[in-house]
């Protein structure tokens, strides 16, 4: 299908800010990445850290209007989304880019059968006739695991259940085959034995078909292990991205190390005391000075409190590597091995 | 699971809440009904922290509101320090039950938005006339226990405060009727992922100064793990297993309560390889997305209720409900199927 | 780049300004020949002043926006300045230099049925007995909203009160209640009204009683749909688990929060109690001559003498049209603001 190596979606300096009568905030504040075909990139933050927004913004959902500005660019598959008329965004939404969203209810319309919400989107995109948007929305159902396809086709989403309702919404999405997916916190509306299996078919389907994925969740345990690699947000701001298994592993952002040492973990034994973040997220309406997290930081510094870092490398020894696959953070003090070590001791 | 029985109760003990064969159905128009519990037996002892495990619709919820009388539940006894609250009048019942206060899963939704935070913490004393120089001695004090600065929040609102600030706010609340049973019910599922550790650690402490016993309701293995002495797993209005905390994810032995552990970031490494429910055989199951449809609770399996979705089930599992059983120190399943 | 920006947007503002200014004269000096002109008829006077007036207005908004850097909802401005004035006027309107209202005795060397003339003792004329119109109007305001005042007072207490114990305690009470409100829905409220006023006087307190009856059942309506949602939100549970009564929920955890939709319900509702006060004394069955009020000065009209002075009628409509549009602009902005459907506290 698609060539590898292919850059699937460039998004340089990105900055969506909003007018809101109780002030400015930028919600997604200076964000660049890129991502190849077949690769999958999860995007970790806490409410207010711009997650969602970004990949609105991303889709184009959210575009420059009288109270949103939108600067930067965003290129999916060679096209500029946000230079192009409302009209011709459209017509990227499901050949190129897809969305997945949180809650499958709102996705799908309750009047409406499920045969119709995906053949609705094969017959405007690709042109099919009647039968043929028939037959190969049964195929999708069948690829998204939904048992007896062809009854479920007559059935309102109202009949199925919140998994099933998720599974439908991610045959709409793949029914134009998309270059690109981004499923903005897919499971979190979802129970947690189905939370896996969902994880798990978006995981399989992106590999089969070659196609790159954008997994945005505050679910740490959701990213790991199904992502190459992570990008984690804080307040609007990427604050470190790398390799998936080498940021879990070695996080050189204080926070991203924080986030992850105050998850409990099944293996610790009963009442192990957390180490837990103090403080609250910031409120994007009046951000604090200098570094984002700063104030919850327990090595915070004055440097930290006036000047914002900038994304910079964060470690020599992979820096041989693909340049997409380098460590870079945000942060003036990084976590190093001996930092580290003192905390400990 | 789906099980019934009270052979992992402790007659022995002293509990100072026991729920004894609670049922709680409601009523859905068109002579139907939901049975959300079925039979629910609980023993908690002085300062024990039971944790409550389920998905949504196993029935947890409406367990924790119906200790508390919040609807009564359908049949079935609570009794708080030997008092039976069930039947009680509802002048007699205000009063016997503020003993037990509950902490609920949306913290701001929690909170009366038009009053300022010493009033909503301070709630408690005006309600039963406690009035006087002390009660803002009191509530800065508790304000204090559970680290929020009384002289920053004291005339904010819910809406000026931070998701874990409001819950702050509505345990110290609970702590001011000094209860002696304190119900959490998903307290920290609404807030962001670097504030939940805040208040599982705030929910220890204070049990610890407070001195009060803690039933933990929650979906998420490693939370309740972290901060529960014993863990009774529930589906669909039944017991499936109640073991200790310690070392359950490799003692779990119940199907279901090894399918949500094998559902957790790393729950797969844990499943040993020999594991009839998780291991590589069974693995292949799941994608089938039938096999995780939760059994509608208007008309819940016969005998066992887990049995639709589980991978040992047998045709025994349809016609006979399996009873709690021992299996180990404090350790208790209903499972026909597993051999011990 | 930024530079760039804030240059933009300061010659953005300057033509702002200038716009603004030109609309502000071009609209001055066409009110002012429509009011001054003999050349034309009444109408053509009235749609140039009419025209004039929004240029004018459309004038004030840009130098505002231009001024203040972001828009103003002048028509909400304006209509509170008039509430405001309107109340002022009828509350002092005895202890203003006024013409006289209602005293046909010292009005006999008066002129009759003078028109509006801004500078002389009669600015907006006198009817057909020389009595004042504008001290007619004033009084009239003092009738019109103290009865509309009134009534919505009664309305809002009674119907508030038994719409939150109906939506609190539900079953039989809010049975028993949902009957008697949709009884009283299903009379024509004119008729119920004209009914009325068969065996009651025409005095303010029994037509304040009987339109009262008008604003109940809408208000237990509201009252009883707020309270319901606001008994589930968790805070009432949490407040009857420590041990609250039943009234003590409901006058501390639900009326202050149903208070405020009920309030911003009951501001649009007293344009629509003046408008069938009105109404009543149009038809004769309201307040009587020679007392004054808004309806009974428009069906001074009748019998031809609006053909010949209409102003005797155009002046009591524009008091009644101004005073209720400003009290509907009102009571909608703060439905929107304070609506359970639209807020989310």
């Amino acid at each position: 299908m698609n060539d590898t190596n292919e850059l699937v979606l460039e998004v340089a300096d990105l900055h969506t800010v909003f007018t809101t009568p109780r002030g400015v905030m930028r919600a997604v504040d200076g964000v660049s990445m890129s991502l190849r075909a077949g690769e999958t990139l999860g995007i970790v933050g806490e409410s207010g850290s711009g997650k969602s927004v970004l990949g609105r913004t991303v889709m184009g959902l959210i575009a420059d209007n009288a109270t949103t500005a939108v600067s930067g660019s965003v290129r999916i598959g060679g096209h500029d989304v946000h230079a192009m008329k409302p009209k011709d965004r459209r017509k990227l939404w499901g050949p190129e880019v897809a969305m997945v969203f949180q809650d499958p209810m709102t996705s799908l319309n309750p009047v409406k059968r499920v045969g119709a919400h995906i053949t609705e989107a094969l017959r405007l995109h690709l042109g099919l006739n009647r039968k043929d948007a028939h037959e190969r929305a049964i195929d999708l159902l069948r690829q998204v695991f939904i048992p007896e396809p062809a009854r479920r086709m007559k059935q309102y989403p109202h009949e199925l259940s919140g998994g099933m309702r998720q599974r439908v919404v991610i045959a709409m999405a793949l029914a134009c085959d998309p270059k690109l997916l981004i499923a903005d916190e897919p499971t979190t509306a979802l129970d947690v034995t189905v939370q896996k299996q969902i994880l798990d078919l978006l995981a399989s389907l992106a590999s089969q078909r070659n196609m790159a994925t954008i997994l945005i969740s505050h679910d740490l345990g959701a990213v790991e292990g199904r992502t190459d690699r992570v990008a984690v947000m804080y307040g609007g701001r990427t604050v470190e991205t790398s390799l998936t298994s080498r940021v879990f592993a070695r996080p050189a952002h204080p926070y991203a190390e924080a986030l992850l040492a105050s998850i409990p973990r099944i293996a610790d034994a009963p009442h192990t005391v957390l180490r837990a973040i103090e403080g609250a997220p910031p409120n994007m309406l009046a951000p604090p000075g200098g570094c984002s997290f700063a104030p919850r930081c327990r090595l915070a510094q004055d440097r930290c409190r006036e000047e914002q870092p900038q994304l910079r490398e964060m470690s020599d020894g992979v820096r041989g590597l693909h340049a997409e696959a380098s460590h870079l953070g945000a942060c003036h003090f990084p976590l190093t091995e001996v930092t580290e070590r003192q905390e400990v001791g | 699971m789906a099980g019934s029985g009270t052979a992992h109760m402790r007659p022995d003990a002293s509990p100072v809440l026991t729920v004894d064969q609670m049922v709680v159905e409601f009523p859905v128009g068109r002579k139907q009904v939901v049975h959300a519990v079925s039979g629910l037996n609980i023993d908690l002892l002085p300062g024990e922290t039971l944790g409550i495990l389920g998905e949504s619709g196993c029935g947890k919820s409406s367990a924790g509101r119906a200790v508390m009388q919040e609807p009564p539940p359908t049949s079935g006894e609570v009794r708080l320090d030997r008092q039976a609250l069930t039947g009680l009048k509802p002048r007699e019942l205000r009063r016997a039950r503020s003993k037990m206060q509950m902490i609920m899963q949306d913290p701001v939704s929690s909170l009366n938005p038009r009053r300022k935070v010493r009033d909503l913490v301070a709630e408690g004393l005006a309600i039963w006339g406690f009035e006087g120089d002390d009660k803002d001695a009191a509530v800065r004090e508790t304000l204090v226990a559970v680290g929020l600065d009384p002289d920053v929040v004291w005339d904010r609102r819910a809406h000026e405060l931070s998701g874990g600030q409001c819950q702050r706010v509505c345990i110290a609340r609970a702590l001011m009727m000094n209860p002696e049973v304190l119900i959490c019910d998903e307290p920290v599922s609404a807030l962001d992922v670097s504030v939940q550790a805040q208040i599982l650690n705030l929910l220890e402490k204070t049990k610890e100064k407070f001195d009060f016993s803690m039933i933990f309701i929650a979906h998420d293995v490693s939370v309740v793990k972290n901060i529960s002495d014993r863990v009774m797993v529930l589906y669909l209005g039944k017991t499936c297993e109640v073991l200790p905390s310690t070392g359950m994810e490799t003692a779990a032995l119940h199907p279901y309560t090894r399918t949500l552990i094998a559902s957790i970031p790393g729950g797969e490494e844990i499943a040993t390889p020999g594991d009839p429910v998780t291991g590589p055989v069974a693995s292949d199951r799941p994608m089938s997305a039938a096999a995780t449809e939760l059994p509608s609770p208007l008309n819940p399996p016969s005998g066992c209720r887990f049995r639709t979705r589980c991978p040992l089930a047998t045709d025994r599992c349809s016609a006979e409900e399996p009873q709690l059983r021992p299996v180990g120190e404090g350790h208790f399943i209903a499972c026909h199927n597993v051999a011990v | 780049m930024r530079s760039d920006k804030s240059r933009a947007r300061a010659e953005n503002r300057t033509r702002t300004l200038l716009v603004g200014a030109a609309l502000l004269v071009a609209g001055g000096a066409v009110a002012g020949f429509g009011w001054t002109t003999p050349t034309l008829v009444l109408a053509g006077k009235a749609v140039l002043v009419l025209a004039g007036l929004g240029l004018i207005f459309h004038g004030i908004a840009r130098l505002v926006v231009g001024f203040r850097g972001k828009p103003v909802d002048l028509l909400f401005v304006l209509a509170v300045v008039w509430l405001i004035g309107i109340c002022v006027a009828a509350v002092l309107a005895p202890l203003l230099p006024l013409g006289e209202h209602n005293d046909v005795a010292k009005t006999l060397v008066e002129p009759t049925n003078m028109a509006p003339s801004l500078l002389t003792d009669h600015p907006l004329g006198t009817n057909n007995q020389g009595l004042d119109l504008l001290s007619r109007s004033l009084h009239g305001a003092r009738t019109s909203l103290a009865i509309s005042l009134l009534a919505v007072t009664i309305g809002t207490v009674v119907g508030g009160a038994i719409g939150v114990m109906a939506g609190y305690f539900r079953k039989g009470v809010d049975s028993v209640v949902g009957i008697f409100t949709n009884a009283l829905l299903a009379v024509p409220p004119l008729i119920l009204l004209i009914t009325l006023s068969t065996f009651l006087d025409p005095s303010l307190r029994n037509m304040a009683l009987a339109l009262s009856l008008l604003t109940i059942p809408s208000m237990v309506r509201l009252a009883r749909a707020n309270t319901i949602a606001f008994a589930q939100r968790e805070f009432v549970m949490a407040a009857r688990l420590m041990g609250a009564t039943r009234f003590r929920v409901m006058t501390r955890e639900l009326v202050p929060n149903v208070l405020l939709p009920v309030c911003s319900m009951a501001v649009v509702m007293i344009s629509a109690l003046i408008v069938a006060e009105a109404s009543l004394s149009f038809l004769g069955l309201g307040i009587q001559q020679p007392d004054p009020t808004w309806g009974n000065m428009i069906a001074e009209g009748e019998g031809g003498a609006m053909e010949d002075y209409p102003h005797i009628v155009l002046v009591p409509g524009a008091f009644l049209f101004l005073t209720v549009f400003s009290f509907n602009l009102l009571g909608e902005k703060a439905q929107k603001r304070w609506d359970t459907r639209s807020a989310k506290l």
